[in-house]
C-alpha cells in the first residue's frame, strides 16, 4: 500500500511529501503527518530499509556527541578552556580532558593552550545547546601548530571524508599533506611544500562544490593527478 | 490606440485578469555570508531576506531554555519608494516585523536549539505594494536555505476588493484607489493553514471568504515557485 513519492537521492524542500502509507518510518529531517511522511529540511532523501532520512544540504554546524571538531581557544578559566567550535555557544575543555599528562591545579593553563590556539577535540557530552564537553584524549586529538585552516560547509564534510575515509586518505596520499577534517566544517592542512598544500586545499574546495554529483571520487582522482603533473612542470 | 483597446477589455488597470498575479521570480542563496538567503520578486516589488543562526541570543534574559526563538526585522530601504523613505524602524515596520514573525513562527521548529535565536532580516529593495507578503515569501525560502527544520514553506500574497470585485495581488495604483480593501494573507500550502490574515478596509463576510479562497489558490502557485527556486540551487550541480 505504501508508496515512495520521491526517489532516493533527490532534493526535497520543507513540506514536501516524501512517502505515503504507514510502512515507512520517519527519521532525521522528516516527520509524519497522518499517513504521509513529510520532509522538514532542504536536503537529499536517504532510504535505509523502512527508515526515511533527509540529509541536509545547507545550514550551520549542529554539535553531535562523538564528533571530532576543530576549534579555537576563546577563553581560559580556573579549571579549563572555552573553545569556539562554530556553534552558538562555546564548548568546555576541562583540565582533566585536555591532555594525557597530569595537569596540576596550580599550573598556568596558558602553558598548554593559550588564546587563539587551534585544537582538534572530540565532543563527549551535550546537554541542551549550552553545555558541550570536549576531550583531547584520543588518537589525532592535539593542538594544531602551523598549517592552513580552511572552512567548508559542515553538511559537505561527509563527502570530503568519503566512505571509511576513502576520499581524505586519497588526498593525503597524493599530496603528501597532513589533513584533519573537523565535523564543524574546519579543515586543517599541513604540508612540506607550498604546491601540494595548494593542491590539497583546491581539491577540498572542489569536493565542497561538487558534493552532490555522483562519481565524485573518480573526478577527484583525475583532478589530483592532473594537478600534480602541472605543478611539477612549473 | 492599442493601449486604449487593452484598457477597454481588461478588468484591471494594468491589463491583468482578476485572478492573475504579477510576474514572479525567486532566487535562493544570494547573500554569501548569511546562513540562508533568498530574493523574491513580484511585479516590481523586490524583497531580500537573510537568515542568521541558530546563534547565541543577547540579552541573556530573553533566552528560552525550552526552545530557540525567532526574531524578524523588516525594513524598507530609503530608495525603495519614489519619495525617500527615512531609514530605520518606524511604527509601520515594527508592526510588519511582528506579523512576519508570527507568520513564520508557526512553520518553523526550534525545539532542537534551546537558548538560541534565529534572526531573519527582510529588506525591501523596490516597493510596489504587497511588500510584507513578498518579505514573508522570501524569508520562508531563506529559512529553508539555512537548514532550519520547518513544517512547510510559507507563501504569502495580498488579495482585496476594488469596485466590488475580488482581486489578487494588488499593485500600488490599485491599493491607493479609493475604497479599496487590502487583505494580506499567508498560507502553508500543504494543509492550507493560514498563518497571516490582515484586513485594511471594509468587506462583507461572504466576500472575505471568497478573497481568502483566491489567496489560497495564489499561494499554491507561489509555493511551487519557491520549491523550484530551492531545488534550482542544487540542480545545476546534479545535471553537470
Amino acid at each position: 500500500m505504501s508508496e515512495l513519492l520521491v526517489d532516493e537521492k533527490n532534493v526535497v524542500v520543507p513540506g514536501e511529501v516524501i512517502a505515503q502509507g504507514m510502512d515507512y518510518v520517519p527519521a532525521v529531517g522528516s516527520f509524519r503527518d497522518g499517513d504521509k511522511i513529510i520532509s522538514s529540511q532542504l536536503g537529499l532523501v536517504n532510504l535505509s530499509g523502512r527508515l526515511i532520512k533527509v540529509i541536509p544540504l545547507s545550514g550551520r554546524y549542529i554539535p553531535k556527541k562523538g564528533d571530532v571538531v576543530i576549534g579555537k581557544v576563546a577563553d581560559i578559566g580556573f579549571s579549563g578552556w572555552r573553545v569556539d567550535i562554530g556553534w552558538a555557544f562555546e564548548a568546555n575543555l576541562s583540565m582533566k580532558e585536555a591532555s594525557s599528562d597530569f595537569i596540576d591545579k596550580k599550573t598556568d593553563l596558558t602553558q598548554y593552550y593559550t588564546y587563539g590556539d587551534i585544537v582538534a577535540a572530540q565532543i563527549t557530552y551535550i546537554f541542551g545547546s549550552k553545555i558541550i564537553d570536549l576531550t583531547m584524549k584520543g588518537p589525532g586529538l592535539r593542538k594544531l601548530k602551523g598549517g592552513r585552516l580552511i572552512k567548508i560547509i559542515p553538511s559537505k564534510v561527509p563527502r570530503v571524508i568519503g566512505k571509511q575515509g576513502s576520499m581524505i586518505s586519497m588526498i593525503k596520499e597524493k599530496t603528501n599533506c597532513r589533513i584533519i577534517v573537523g565535523q564543524n566544517g574546519l579543515v586543517w592542512v599541513q604540508g612540506d611544500d607550498n604546491d601540494s598544500i595548494v593542491l590539497a586545499v583546491d581539491t577540498i574546495y572542489k569536493i565542497e562544490e561538487e558534493a552532490h554529483l555522483s562519481g565524485l571520487t573518480d573526478r577527484i582522482k583525475i583532478f589530483l593527478e592532473a594537478g600534480h603533473g602541472s605543478s611539477k612542470k612549473d | 490606440m492599442v493601449q486604449a483597446k487593452k484598457t477597454e477589455k481588461a478588468e484591471r488597470s494594468d491589463g491583468r485578469k482578476l485572478n492573475e498575479m504579477r510576474k514572479m521570480e525567486a532566487k535562493v542563496g544570494i547573500i554569501k555570508r548569511a546562513d540562508g538567503s533568498a530574493m523574491f520578486k513580484i511585479g516590481t516589488t523586490v524583497a531580500l531576506a537573510a537568515v542568521y543562526g541558530p546563534r547565541e541570543l543577547f540579552p541573556g534574559f530573553m533566552q528560552n531554555p525550552e526552545k530557540g526563538i525567532l526574531r524578524c526585522n523588516y525594513d524598507m530601504l530609503s530608495f525603495s519608494v519614489t519619495e525617500r523613505k527615512r531609514p530605520g524602524p518606524s511604527r509601520r515596520s515594527v508592526e510588519i516585523s511582528l506579523v512576519t514573525k508570527n507568520a513564520l513562527g508557526s512553520a518553523i521548529n526550534l525545539d532542537q536549539f534551546p537558548n538560541t535565536v534565529v534572526d531573519v532580516f527582510i529588506m525591501i529593495v523596490q516597493a510596489d505594494a504587497g511588500t510584507r507578503c513578498a518579505g514573508i515569501t522570501a524569508a520562508s525560502m531563506a529559512l529553508a536555505d539555512a537548514g532550519i527544520p520547518m513544517r512547510d514553506l510559507v507563501s504569502a500574497v495580498s488579495v482585496g476588493r476594488i469596485n466590488g470585485k475580488i482581486v489578487i495581488d494588488l499593485d500600488k495604483e490599485e491599493e491607493d484607489y479609493d475604497g479599496t480593501t487590502d487583505i494580506p494573507c499567508a498560507f502553508m500550502s500543504r494543509n492550507n493553514e493560514i498563518t497571516l490574515l490582515q484586513l485594511d478596509g471594509d468587506i462583507s463576510a461572504e466576500e472575505l471568504k471568497q478573497a481568502v479562497e483566491l489567496g489560497k489558490e495564489g499561494c499554491k502557485q507561489i509555493s511551487e515557485i519557491q520549491k523550484k527556486a530551492l531545488k534550482e540551487r542544487y540542480k545545476e550541480i546534479k545535471n553537470e
